[in-house]
This record gives structure tokens, C-alpha cells and sequence, in this order.
């Protein structure tokens, strides 16, 4: 299992790249969407298809959204903007060996402190907090939830919840605010 | 915002009775099976999302859906607080405490509170969805005049 979730990690991983450097935002966002949906079967090899549904579901009404805002503003102004980006000067100059030695030395750094922080993980699958096997023991006795996930999230970590469901509702009051027109004139 | 072609309008008709349905299902059995609140309420605002996308604007009263989406969003959320304090005045006396009896596990009606939480959340979820989208395509509609 772990070899399938390396391939599936490294396939996100060059959606996200090609994301970056795709040159029309319509392929970028459609490499976006690899990323969401290699996330979404992540999800279901990992056991967690509560994470998996709602990933999938949020995932193609974002991915709709975007298409929509990206077919009705940018196309045009994004080639006008390659066209002006071709006539410039040369590729390779001092800035741009600067940028990439400054990328490679910080690169270097992370690796080193990715390993020294590698090395004192648990082996993968078994966890290593302790309120995790509290959680666990006797959660279905405790909650009269079968669902576990559930059990966890309504009951021993209600106030968690109750602070997402707040923050969906001031998401939706900023977007209102921020959205109306007649306010603004 | 133009509705689309009488193929689209006809199968997002009979498929988005399907999703509500569906995110019901999944809202319901929470405390079964996968799912819950949170995913069941984003597929029931993707039902409404799909009508309106398929049949265009024009067909409805943009801003008094958008109205009664979010009262019934602040409403639902309102819900969830009150059973949370209720809490506080029975039993322990605790905060998000379950207070109802649990019944037998793994049956639909059991886990006390919990199915109400998921409940209502679930509305919550969908209302809030569906009136960042609203509001998102009212103001498109508005730039566009």
C-alpha cells in the first residue's frame, strides 16, 4: 500500500508543478484538480472515507466555480501577458543564478532537518499521541456512535466542531459583505 | 447568467432529486456510516448548485433565495448552539454534553444528540454553500448590467 500511495503522491506532485508553469490557467486548474482527487483516493487507501466524501464533493464544486471565473475573465489578458514576456531580455542572468543557488541552499537545509525529523517518527500507521488510544477505547460504549469519526467530532471534540460550523457561517458574512454592490457606490 | 440545452436541463433535473436525496441519506446515517453533517450538507447546496447552473438565472428570484438561505443558515447554526447549552442544564452540567439516552448501537436512532448535531450542521453546511454561491452569481449578474 505504501507503493501506491508513493505513486500517487509523486503523481500530485507533478500536477502541482505543471500547475505552476502551465502557461494558460484553464490546464492549470485542471492540474489542480489531479492534486484534489489523487487526494480523495489518498483518503480512501488511508481508511478515512468521511475525509474522502467530502474532499470529493468540495473538490468538483470548487474545480466548477473556478472554471466558470477563469473562462469569463482571464484568457485573453494571460496570452497578451506571454507575448510581452517573450520579447524581454535574456533567460539566464545574475539574478536568475542567484535565485535558483538561493533555492538549492535552502533546499539543502530542509532535507537536513527533514531527516533529523524523520528519524524519530513512528513506523507508518501507528500513531503516537496518547489521547489518540483514549479516544479509541470504548468510543462506542462511550458516545453511542458506531460511526467513530462522528463519535469523536460531535462529542469528545465538540467545541472543534462548533468552531468550523462558526467559521463556515463567517465566511459566508464576509462573502455577503464583500459582495454587495449598493453599499459600495 | 443563460440556462443551458434541454439535454442538460432535463438530467440535472432528474439527477439532482438524486444528490438531495442522497445528501439526506448521508446526513442522517452520520453516526453509521461514513459521512456526516459536513459532507451530506455540501451535497445537498451541490443538488440546488446544479439546478441553478443548468437553468440559468433567469427562472428565479435570485435575491430572495439568497435571503433564505442564509436565515435559514444563521437559524441551523443557532440550532446547534442551543443544543450545546442545553447541555449545561441537564445531567453533568456539562458543555456538548450527550444527553439523550444512547439507545442500542449501530440502530438509526441511537448516539443520543449526535444525529441532531449532524443534522443540523448539515443544513448549516448547505445553506452557507449555496449562498456564497448565490451571492457570488448576484454579483456577477449585477457587474454584467
Amino acid at each position: 500500500m505504501e507503493l501506491t500511495l508513493s505513486v500517487l503522491l509523486i503523481f500530485m506532485i507533478i500536477g502541482a508543478l505543471y500547475a505552476l508553469f502551465a502557461k494558460d490557467l484553464l490546464s492549470a486548474l485542471i492540474s489542480c484538480g489531479i492534486v484534489g482527487y489523487g487526494l480523495v483516493i489518498c483518503f480512501l487507501l488511508l481508511k478515512a472515507p468521511d475525509l474522502a466524501i467530502v474532499q470529493i464533493v468540495v473538490e468538483s464544486i470548487t474545480l466548477i466555480i473556478m472554471v466558470a471565473v477563469i473562462l469569463d475573465s482571464s484568457r485573453q489578458d494571460l496570452r497578451e501577458k506571454i507575448v510581452h514576456r517573450e520579447k524581454g531580455t535574456h533567460f539566464i542572468n545574475a539574478k536568475y543564478v542567484f535565485n535558483v543557488l538561493t533555492v538549492l541552499i535552502l533546499a539543502l537545509f530542509f532535507l537536513f532537518f527533514f531527516n533529523q525529523a524523520i528519524v524519530k517518527l513512528e513506523p507508518f500507521g501507528t500513531h503516537m499521541t496518547r489521547m489518540a488510544s483514549a479516544y479509541m477505547e470504548g468510543a462506542a460504549a462511550k458516545t453511542g456512535s458506531a460511526n467513530l469519526v462522528t463519535g469523536v467530532i460531535f462529542d469528545f471534540r465538540g467545541y472543534d466542531t462548533l468552531g468550523e460550523a462558526t467559521i463556515l457561517f463567517t465566511a459566508v458574512v464576509g462573502v455577503l459583505t464583500i459582495l454587495r454592490l449598493k453599499g459600495r457606490k | 447568467m443563460k440556462g443551458m440545452s434541454p439535454i442538460i436541463k432535463k438530467v440535472c433535473q432528474l439527477i439532482s432529486a438524486i444528490i438531495f436525496l442522497y445528501g439526506i441519506y448521508i446526513i442522517v446515517h452520520g453516526h453509521l456510516t461514513p459521512g456526516g453533517g459536513f459532507a451530506g450538507g455540501a451535497f445537498l447546496s451541490g443538488a440546488f448548485i446544479f439546478l441553478v447552473l443548468s437553468f440559468g438565472t433567469d427562472v428565479l428570484n435570485l435575491r430572495r433565495e439568497e435571503e433564505e438561505a442564509s436565515v435559514i443558515e444563521g437559524l441551523a447554526i443557532l440550532l446547534f448552539l442551543l443544543m450545546a447549552v442545553i447541555g449545561l442544564g441537564i445531567g453533568i452540567r456539562v458543555f456538548f454534553n450527550n444527553y439523550l439516552p444512547k439507545g442500542e448501537i449501530g440502530e438509526l436512532i441511537s448516539a443520543g444528540v449526535i444525529p441532531l448535531y449532524n443534522i443540523a450542521v448539515g443544513i448549516e453546511v448547505g445553506a452557507a454553500l449555496f449562498t456564497i454561491f448565490l451571492a457570488l452569481v448576484i454579483y456577477k449578474e449585477e457587474i454584467s448590467k
